[in-house]
């Protein structure tokens, strides 16, 4: 099976049964995808796929087969950082690090969703061509990924301050 | 224990409680509490968070070993009984299976010595692991595959095929109360105290409230499972695990295989998530008993729902609260009592009335936690065991009485604060909670909150403040031990065997010791998370800082009279007595007078050494009965609760803290605020649920067990007085457990501000408000 991962072409033959999540973690040893649940409840495992955030614990490897997959690895590692992990560290979006990765990569994919205008549930005006990233919006297309050491504040400061938007301003924050 | 042990104890206790200051731990100040304006207490980001942003932090089951197996775990669906056949043939001839595992052919192994049984005894439950046909609990592990892959593990898994035969369980609360209660006994003594006669006092005063609390059962639910990576090497195993507790688990592991301690190694670098479940249970015994007999590595990563089967959480409790009060609000009786559950193989009773022996005077109490034990999967600690959950009750029945009394809550909290701990008499080592209510109400706003409830509303939203006070003592726990080496070059390391599951230590660590030192944080290396590493340091109790600070102590004054020897009378330093020097720019200075000093690099120079090292442990933890320790917060909420549907939405919460000394501003506020964050959940959503008809938990996985999401989280704010305690190392005092407290209370009583209806059954879900 071919597959292109964080801009690698890969080749490895898998069982049809293997995730995409247990082809980055156990096959191929990129162990900054995280397994939470394996039943796509927490995103911690959650990767792009073609520029699309997906919880890769519900993917089949196979049907990933020769499309564009980035995980975290593919975003920034230590001394090069995406300026979002940087913001993660200033910002303390992180506790024991475990559900980081998946945090990192679905505000990546929800930050392209809301160019494309993709409205959210708490999006009052459905038809409008932009779309503000207000508090609510941040923390609405961020409830998937599911952190237990509750640094929420500080994850939704950093993706606000690099996404920009309403939730990264502390004062409209506030009166949000 | 015998009368003649019960009666020296009780001296021994007598005496260190009347034993002059200076004798006791802390009875000198530790000198870093005099340093204002160095790292301690600075804003730092955490030293290991560019590793854990880029995914590059490796957990307990990220090492690959060569020749490695998976493990996949089968569980009973009956609570008690016995296997009358376990058919594994099938399973055993599935692709890619190496080994199947039972009590047929387990090992043999010794019991798990269950936590606080032992020093360092760590297991969750006593229940000797597979090795016979008897079931304890509905969800207890029956079979080990191991196979190439985890697919083929988990296809081989569900080829198992298991008859029992059931035996009566007792899986009800209510039945098995009414076959009798015992006295929970925590931490060697019993959860049952009388001052007074507090019924009667109860009975006697004009004002009262007595109420039924009930919590349901939580699961700490970390996002990183339960795993581990280990291996055989003849007699020796090696284990990455994920845990609290390396030394402990290092140690239980060494008794239930037979063999020496030395033998076995445990890391444990990176933890995702603890808050009290990541000590030692049947997983790795499994894993480590599948993989001797396979002889083959094995990694073991348990399943979300398998966390909720084998892994324990926060037990069920019934609490009754009654308060007796004079008009002015003075308590004469305070009321804490009730039942937990627990199971015949472990010993945690959940102590809800702690926070109710020393939070409040009053003239009479009578606490009492009566236990009742259930064939249910071991209750364990979970974040802030006893305070999470016991400040719900007694901090709704304040409210109670407030609400009754007319009286603001606050001030009926502060007419009833002690002066000396109210149930021991011992001084307190530093209380100052009165700030902390003063400067969280004033950046709360708490002057705009209506008395009257259900009379702010906007909308279709009915609006409510509620406030509650936090608590959580200080520990810290015998068997601290650290390493310093100190190089020519002017670099230090500093050795521990403690643990980094999200709180930051390796940060808060090296801040405390650079400044200690005189170093820059550059020039300081904190290593930890090994249990071959000096000292015994459980992540737990909130005690690991003043743990690792009362060892780091004891290291450095003895590096100290290592360097003045080594320094000899052609230094500055000739003459002065340890503890008339500290570190200062990279070397040592005379402490009243800073320019009487001498490099590091120069004291090693001239003696010709490369470096010095040192290894010491820390003196036993006296000062907690020498004092009456503790931490408290007070917590302000506004609830909105929808007037059509019931929905309650958390818009702003504040916690304002008297915690001591703060070491690190970011990574301690992001302790409070993830404490808080847990809270909210307890608050509204989380619940354990469990069959009392068959003794199985029907909600294994988050999404069913539901957690606070973003959504539910508002910005929180977080405050603290930051005066330090004079009798802990560096003035501090733990972090990691106090935001839990209080929460649960404060969220009920702002809905009840809110709306006028008193919930007293956890969670507060929107249909208990309809």
């Amino acid at each position: 099976m071919h597959f292109i991962i964080n801009g690698r072409d890969v080749d490895v033959a898998v069982d049809t049964r293997t995730s995409l999540l247990a082809l980055l973690r156990d096959h191929l040893h990129l162990a900054g995808t995280k397994l939470g649940c394996n039943q796509g409840a927490c995103g911690a495992c959650t990767v792009l796929a073609d520029g699309e955030r997906i919880n890769s614990c519900l993917a089949l490897a196979v049907q990933y087969q020769g499309r564009e997959i980035v995980t975290i690895e593919g975003v920034g590692a230590p001394g090069t950082l995406h300026p979002l992990q940087q913001a993660f560290v200033e910002h303390d979006g992180l506790q024991c690090g475990y559900c980081t990765p998946g945090q990192i990569c679905s505000a990546i994919g929800m930050a392209a969703e809301l160019a494309r205008g993709v409205p959210s549930f708490v999006t009052e005006d459905l038809t409008a061509e932009t779309i503000d990233l207000t508090h609510d919006e941040l923390r609405e297309r961020m409830s998937g990924n599911l952190c237990r050491c509750g640094a929420y504040n500080g994850i939704v400061a950093a993706i606000g301050e690099t996404f920009g938007g309403a939730a990264g301003d502390t004062s409209k924050r506030e009166a949000a | 224990m015998s009368v003649v042990q019960d009666a020296m104890q009780a001296l021994m206790k007598k005496a260190v409680a009347l034993a002059p200051d200076q004798w006791i731990p802390g009875g000198e100040p530790d000198p870093l509490i005099g340093h204002k304006h160095g790292l301690i207490g600075a804003s730092i980001s955490r030293i290991d968070g560019p590793l854990k942003v880029a995914g590059q932090a490796r957990f307990a089951a990220e090492f690959p070993l060569e020749g490695m197996v998976f493990a996949a775990l089968h569980y009973s669906t009956i609570a008690k009984g016995r296997i009358v056949d376990i058919d594994t043939s099938r399973a055993q001839s599935a692709p890619g299976v190496v080994q199947v595992m039972t009590y047929r052919n387990s090992p043999r192994l010794n019991p798990t010595p269950p936590f606080m049984s032992q020093p360092k005894a760590a297991g969750g439950d006593s229940v000797p692991v597979m090795q016979d046909d008897r079931i304890h609990w509905n969800g207890q592990p029956v079979a080990v595959v191991l196979a190439a892959t985890q697919e083929q593990a988990d296809h081989a898994r569900c080829l198992i095929r298991v008859r029992y035969a059931a035996e009566p369980c007792v899986t009800s609360m209510a039945v098995a109360k009414a076959a009798g209660t015992e006295p929970g006994v925590f931490q060697g003594e019993p959860l049952k105290l009388e001052i007074g006669d507090a019924e009667a006092m109860l009975a006697a005063a004009p004002h009262q409230v007595d109420a039924l609390y009930t919590t349901p059962r939580h699961n700490h639910n970390p996002i990183e499972l339960h795993a581990a990576t280990l291996a055989w090497d003849g007699d020796r195993l090696f284990v990455h695990d994920a845990s609290q507790c390396v030394d402990h688990v290092a140690w239980s592991l060494a008794q239930v295989f037979g063999i020496d301690e030395a033998n076995v190694h445990v890391t444990s670098p990176y933890v995702g998530g603890g808050f009290g479940g990541k000590t030692l249970w049947q997983h790795q015994i499994l894993a480590a008993a599948a993989s001797r007999l396979a002889k083959r590595p094995v990694r073991i990563v348990v399943s979300r729902e398998g966390v909720f089967r084998m892994i324990g959480g926060r037990t069920v409790t019934e609490q009754r609260v009654a308060i007796g009060a004079q008009a002015d609000g003075a308590f004469d009786a305070i009321i804490h009592t009730g039942f937990v559950a627990m199971t015949p193989h472990n010993n945690m009773p959940e102590p809800f009335i702690l926070p109710a022996r020393s939070g409040y005077a009053a003239k009479s109490f009578k606490l009492d936690v009566e236990t009742v034990k259930l064939d249910m999967v071991a209750n364990t600690f979970m974040r802030a065991p006893g305070e999470a959950v016991g400040t719900f009750g007694l901090e709704c029945a304040i409210d109670e009485l407030a609400v009754q009394l007319g009286v603001d809550p606050i001030e009926l909290r502060l007419r009833n604060e002690p002066e000396r701990d109210p149930t021991t008499g011992l001084p307190f080592s530093a209380r100052h909670i009165v700030q902390a209510w003063r400067s969280g109400a004033e950046r709360f706003g708490w002057h705009e909150r209506s008395a009257t409830p259900a009379a702010r509303r906007e909308k279709d939203w009915m609006v409510g403040l509620g406030c509650a006070t936090a608590t959580y003592p200080y520990y810290r726990m015998p068997g601290g031990g650290a390493r310093i080496t100190l190089t020519k070059d002017g670099r230090a390391t500093v050795s521990i065997s403690a643990h980094e599951m999200g709180m930051g230590t390796s940060t808060a660590q090296t801040q405390i010791a650079a400044e200690r030192l005189g170093l820059s944080m550059e020039q300081v290396t904190f290593v930890y998370g090994d249990n071959r590493l000096p000292g015994t340091v459980l992540a737990g109790g909130s005690q690991q800082t003043a743990a690792i600070g009362a060892a780091v102590v004891a290291a450095h004054r003895l590096l100290v009279t290592e360097l003045l020897k080594l320094a000899g009378n052609d230094s500055p330093l000739a003459g002065l007595k340890p503890d008339a020097v500290g570190g200062l720019d990279g070397g040592l200075s005379k402490l009243d007078e800073p320019d009487r000093g001498e490099s590091y690099a120069s004291i090693l120079g001239r003696a010709g050494r490369e470096e010095v090292t040192v290894e010491a442990e820390a003196p036993l933890p006296l000062e907690l009965q020498h004092w009456s320790m503790h931490s408290h917060g007070a917590m302000f909420c506004e609830a909105r609760v929808n007037a059509v549907s019931g929905e309650i939405r958390i818009s702003r919460f504040l916690g304002s803290f008297d915690c001591g000394r703060i070491i690190n501003a970011k990574t301690a506020a992001s302790q409070f605020r993830g404490g808080i964050v847990m809270g909210l959940g307890m608050a509204l959503m989380e619940e354990t649920q469990f069959d009392e008809r068959t003794g199985r938990i029907i909600n294994p996985s988050l999404a069913e067990y539901h957690v606070p999401v973003h959504l539910d989280v508002p910005e929180i704010e977080v405050t603290w007085t930051d005066e330090p305690d004079p009798h802990t190392p560096m003035g501090a005092r733990g972090v990691g457990e106090i935001g839990i407290t209080g929460v649960g209370a404060a969220v009920a009583n702002a809905v009840f501000n809110a709306t006028g209806k008193r919930v007293r059954d956890l969670p507060i879900t929107l249909d208990k408000l309809l």
